[in-house]
């Protein structure tokens, strides 16, 4: 399993804080991301919002980055803290 | 040192933290962000400060440890609030020390431009119009670039 996290106006969008999924086919962010929108239709707009940031493991990566079992993976708008 | 907290901070004590019982530090630079009434022509009365708990203190670690690699530092302190905020409340604070003040202004600046475009916070503006979040500016990104181009 990962967790997936979701935050700030993304989280308001999707009405969701976060969700687990089971990642036994899921290689990459990009594969978490396509899971997400075929199991959640309805976020589309939201989620393919291309300035979207991914973090796995609480650190910034590319959309191609791996995945692995106990993964945390937050996917967030531009940040605009300072 | 790095805090991310909701209590407002002390400047001068944590100038005197930055500089008690040190001599070498010939220069301190101090930046303090503040909440304020006008952004983007928007009234704003407050601010709600979201962050990603964890991955924050994670991510102004590694601005930290990226500074101390690029600059002459001796002393750094990074603190961050969360959660609501009012109109003049400080938001946040960088101080550093080093031997030398051309190294204390770069690196505070280069501390502020990283927070500002890879620390996950996010900012909600209340404002008379209601709530909105307040979208990335393309300007902070150029910012932060600039230092990716002397690297």
């Amino acid at each position: 399993m990962i967790k997936v996290l979701f935050f700030a106006r993304l989280r308001e969008q999707l009405n969701c804080e976060g969700l687990e999924l089971d990642c036994a086919d899921l290689s990459t962010v990009t594969d978490v991301h396509q899971h997400l929108l075929q199991q959640y239709p309805g976020w589309a707009n939201f989620l393919e919002d291309r300035k979207l940031l991914v973090a796995v493991n609480q650190t910034l990566v590319k959309p191609q980055h791996p995945i692995a079992a106990g993964d945390e993976v937050a996917f967030f708008p531009p940040v605009t803290g300072g | 040192m790095i805090s991310v907290q909701t209590a407002d901070f002390d400047v001068a004590g944590e100038y005197a933290a930055l500089t008690a019982g040190d001599v070498d530090a010939g220069a301190v630079v101090l930046f303090v962000g503040r909440v304020r009434e006008l952004n983007l022509a928007r009234q704003v009365t407050g601010l709600l400060l979201e962050h990603y708990p964890g991955m924050t203190e994670k991510a102004l670690e590694e601005i930290l440890a990226e500074a101390r690699s690029r600059w002459q530092l001796i002393r750094c302190r990074i603190i961050h609030r969360i959660g609501r905020l009012t109109l003049g409340d400080q938001i946040v604070l960088v101080g550093v020390t080093s031997p030398h003040r051309e190294q204390a202004f770069a690196a505070a600046e280069f501390l502020m431009d990283y927070l500002k475009t890879r620390a996950p916070f996010w900012k909600k503006e209340m404002t008379s119009d209601g709530e909105f979040w307040v979208d990335a500016q393309e300007k902070d990104e150029v910012s932060a670039q600039r230092w990716k181009d002397q690297a």
